[in-house]
């Protein structure tokens, strides 16, 4: 830091301006990273936190604005332009070829060329080092979002970059894997790599990053010393005013709702996770929390409930007491169940379709909707109208595309699509992945108000914050196994941790405690 | 039966498959690139007649293969400028371009037709074409059998050794994507299209020289649609192109055989025999869905807009 004054800053954005039709995306914006510093760039979705990374990494280009590189101004006119300055990112919508294998992936980014030897043996020398397990021959499409993940920053870091974009890295990580990652981080910087370390965890920032630029609505709202601040301040400064908190009130949950016994399913996939001898309960008016680390069977399980795969025979599944094991997502559906899936954009949501239509898809069954098989549109219209004014999503109406959408803003769509269908079970995986502090706490409020109504829930999500502040019960997903479940006042983040990389397996003893757990 | 008899139908599938493996590995690598180019038939047909006229006048088949390849690659620019600069659909661009080859051959070749030629006969190789048996069997073929050959190997590493295989495979694959690691997905796109082009007009051209040296209006009679289907059926992979291609000239052989002997089945149905046969052993083969989506290029058909 002293040597500030010495060395040029590695990166200078002065006055940065880029609009697109109808919004500025950002508006003047300054910016300045140390060399070896960790520098958190916060904002809410929408903010132009992506459009001003874009920028820096050659994708898009300013209207306005200067782009200094160690003291000399520059203009990036090409990725491969900031590669070859020494700029790395780490995408959030990754940017990986599903057909191709991790090592055929990373070689297209690298601009130097290696024999696939001596790659396979440097993807795993970077990928040990940094604690990233990655397996060079396997397909991308198999694998899962925190895998994927994992992919992209060795890829990164194959390329020795100087400055290092990070785009949400430590959503897809356990616990353990997130102090690895900072310890990674830390170790980069000690190297002199500067590090831009977009994120909206308030917790770490304050733990990791030396400072912080905030955006909101384009424009630059100020800077801080995360270390110096708590997490009120930052989020004040992030959306403009005090952030509100979770309420959990003390429930007795009613009947059983979802009921798996016993239920085991390979994958057809063949990379996949089989389930194996799944038990699981979820009541009445209890958010129940499934923890783990992404790619141990949670897309696999997703798939069991949502219908999507069927079950070898009809019991595995009940809900409500009703064997569902053999039926499909649309009857599921019509027995109560409401599922928000992992993928927003072709799974939750049709990209090209607008809200309207989309909110249509799964609520075209609740009254009024269709009129002897006909589409009553201004009926959908007025419910897509209704999910946006009630979950304040941010779009130009219910006529545009949800591929326009900011995935947060999206995301609220969704949920309070499947919210207001009134469902018996609402089934959510990831509701919260890369989405803003304000959305995410608005889908867990909604989470938890559905619980209140006596509906019974069941989140899977990879932060543990979230499972711990909103479920009456966790349980572990890990290696297609289910841990007994924990109330989240008598377990500690280190036992969930240690579960998630399957610690609960183990012997005899843990087969007797599943069996515990699902009395 | 003994080996004497079984050499010519050996030799004759070989010589009858040489075609539709040019065309079916020059559109798997458009194809791969994420182009699907629906004029193969059409550039056949060009490749065919201007292989034919230039051979002809010049008295050098290579010539005549020369300007066979570059008939094709004219044509192909056509449809590369019409799909991916005016990002126009492919499916429509593609069989207006095979309408628009099959008019423009018979309207260049109608003095030529039935015009004799002296066609590609049988590459002499000093010491190999006299070893006995292996000999008329092995060594025995005009330049662009062992073309095809080479062809398949050059496709088969270029996709799967090289990097700038990868790099068409990726751009197939998720153009956006490529695009943004920077990756020229529009030049890369162009020369996958021209390279279908060549390989297209070459195979015309091996129908008009070798095949039956003479043009005919027409003459690629639905081989270039043959290969197409065979790109999909063999699920993009070369290896499976070249034993399609190889089984279709099986039974296009053995079918004229049948006719031969005096097989008393309508000859029309002997004839479609060769285009049932393959359309059926790929499709069992290729029943594994796994196999499809692992293979098939995920743009395919679909226009790029670098800005978007």
């Amino acid at each position: 830091m002293q040597a500030a004054t010495l060395k040029p800053l590695r990166l200078a954005l002065r006055g940065i301006t880029k609009r697109y039709p109808g919004v500025v995306a950002n508006d003047n914006v300054d910016l300045s990273v140390q060399p070896g510093e960790i520098h958190a760039l916060m904002g809410e979705n929408g903010a132009g936190k992506s459009t001003l990374m874009k920028i820096v990494y050659g994708v898009t280009r300013p209207d306005a604005g200067t782009i200094e590189w160690e003291g000399e101004r520059v203009t990036i006119d090409s990725p491969a332009k900031a590669r070859s300055l020494g700029i790395g990112m780490v995408f959030q919508h990754f940017s990986l070829f599903e057909t191709l294998t991790v090592a055929e992936n990373i070689a297209l980014a690298l601009d130097h060329r290696d024999p696939p030897s001596t790659l396979d043996a440097r993807i795993i020398e970077v990928s040990e080092r940094y604690g990233l397990p990655v397996d060079p021959r396997r397909l991308v499409h198999s694998m899962s979002v925190g895998e994927r993940q994992r992919v992209e920053i060795v890829r990164c870091l194959l390329q020795a970059p100087r400055l290092l974009i990070m785009d949400e890295p430590t959503s897809v990580l356990t616990p353990q894997a997130v102090q690895k990652l900072f310890g990674t981080l830390r170790r980069l910087a000690l190297e002199g790599i500067s590090i831009l370390y977009i994120s909206h965890k308030l917790d770490e920032i304050r733990e990791l990053c030396d400072t912080a630029t905030v955006l909101r609505g384009g424009r630059l709202s100020g800077t801080a010393t995360p270390r110096n601040e708590d997490n009120a301040g930052l989020a004040r400064l992030m959306i403009g005013s005090d952030l509100s908190v979770c309420q959990l009130a003390p429930k007795t949950p009613g009947e059983i709702m979802l009921e798996l016994t016993n239920m085991s399913l390979g994958s057809k996939d063949p990379f996949g996770t089989h389930l194996r001898n799944i038990d699981l309960r979820v009541r009445r008016g209890e958010i129940v929390g499934i923890a783990g680390v992404s790619g141990n069977g949670q897309k696999e399980l997703m798939a069991a409930l949502s219908g999507e795969m069927l079950s070898a025979y009809a019991g595995a599944v009940r809900l409500a007491g009703q064997p569902v094991g053999l039926l499909g997502p649309a009857q599921r559906r019509r027995l109560g169940l409401s599922f928000v899936p992992e993928e927003r954009l072709g799974r939750g949501a049709v990209p090209a379709m607008c809200l309207a239509d989309n909110a249509l898809l799964t609520a075209a069954q609740s009254p009024g909707m269709l009129r002897i098989g006909m589409v009553q549109r201004a009926a959908a219209r007025r419910f897509a109208q209704q999910v946006i004014a009630d979950f304040k999503v941010k779009c130009g109406g219910d006529q545009s595309a949800a591929s326009s959408l900011s995935g947060g803003n999206l995301q609220k769509f969704i949920v309070g699509r499947e919210t207001i269908l009134n469902p018996q079970l609402m089934i959510a995986a990831q509701p919260t992945w890369g989405v803003d502090v304000g959305a995410s706490q608005m889908i867990r409020q909604a989470l938890i108000d559905l619980r209140d109504r006596d509906v019974a829930v069941l989140v899977v999500s990879e932060e543990l914050d979230e499972l711990f502040s909103i479920c009456d019960r966790i349980v572990v997903i890990a290696q297609g196994r289910l841990s007994p479940s924990r109330v989240p006042a008598e377990t500690s983040v280190e036992e969930i941790g240690s579960w998630m990389s399957g610690g609960f397996i183990n012997g005899n003893e843990s087969a007797a405690e599943v069996a515990d757990a699902a009395a | 039966m003994n080996l004497d008899a079984l050499t010519p139908i050996f030799v004759s599938t070989v010589v009858a498959a040489t075609p539709l493996i040019y065309a079916a590995l020059g559109e798997l690598v458009t194809e791969k690139a994420g182009v699907l180019n629906l004029g193969v038939e059409g550039m056949m047909l060009v490749g065919a007649v201007v292989g034919f006229i230039v051979g002809l006048s010049s008295g050098s088949l290579v010539l005549g293969y020369l300007a066979a390849a570059c008939a094709g690659v004219a044509l192909s620019l056509v449809f590369g400028f019409l799909t991916i600069t005016l990002q126009a659909n492919q499916v429509a661009t593609g069989l207006a371009l095979t309408l628009f080859g099959a008019g423009l051959s018979a309207f260049v070749g109608r003095s030529y037709a039935g015009q004799p030629i002296d066609g590609a006969g049988p590459l002499h190789i000093p010491l190999l074409s006299d070893i006995p048996v292996i000999g008329p069997l092995l060594f025995s073929f005009n330049l662009l059998v062992y073309g095809s050959i080479a062809l398949y190997f050059a496709v088969q590493w270029f996709l799967n050794r090289s990097h700038a295989g990868l790099k068409l495979r990726a751009i197939g694959e998720a153009p956006s994507v490529s695009h943004a690691i920077g990756h020229p997905v529009l030049k890369t796109r162009y020369f996958a299209v021209m390279f279908g082009g060549a390989c297209s007009g070459i195979a015309g051209a091996y129908l008009s020289t070798a095949l039956t040296p003479m043009w005919v209006e027409g003459m690629s009679s639905g081989r270039g649609w043959i290969a197409l289907a065979l790109v999909v059926f063999a699920t993009w992979k070369p290896l499976r192109v070249l034993l399609g291609a190889y089984l279709f000239g099986g039974v296009t052989v053995l079918q004229l055989y049948a006719q031969g002997f005096g097989l008393h089945v309508p000859s029309e149905f002997l004839s479609m025999l060769p285009y049932l046969a393959t359309i059926v052993v790929l499709v069992i083969i290729c029943r594994d869905p796994k196999t499809i989506l692992l293979n098939q290029p995920a743009s395919l058909g679909k226009a790029f807009h670098p800005d978007a």
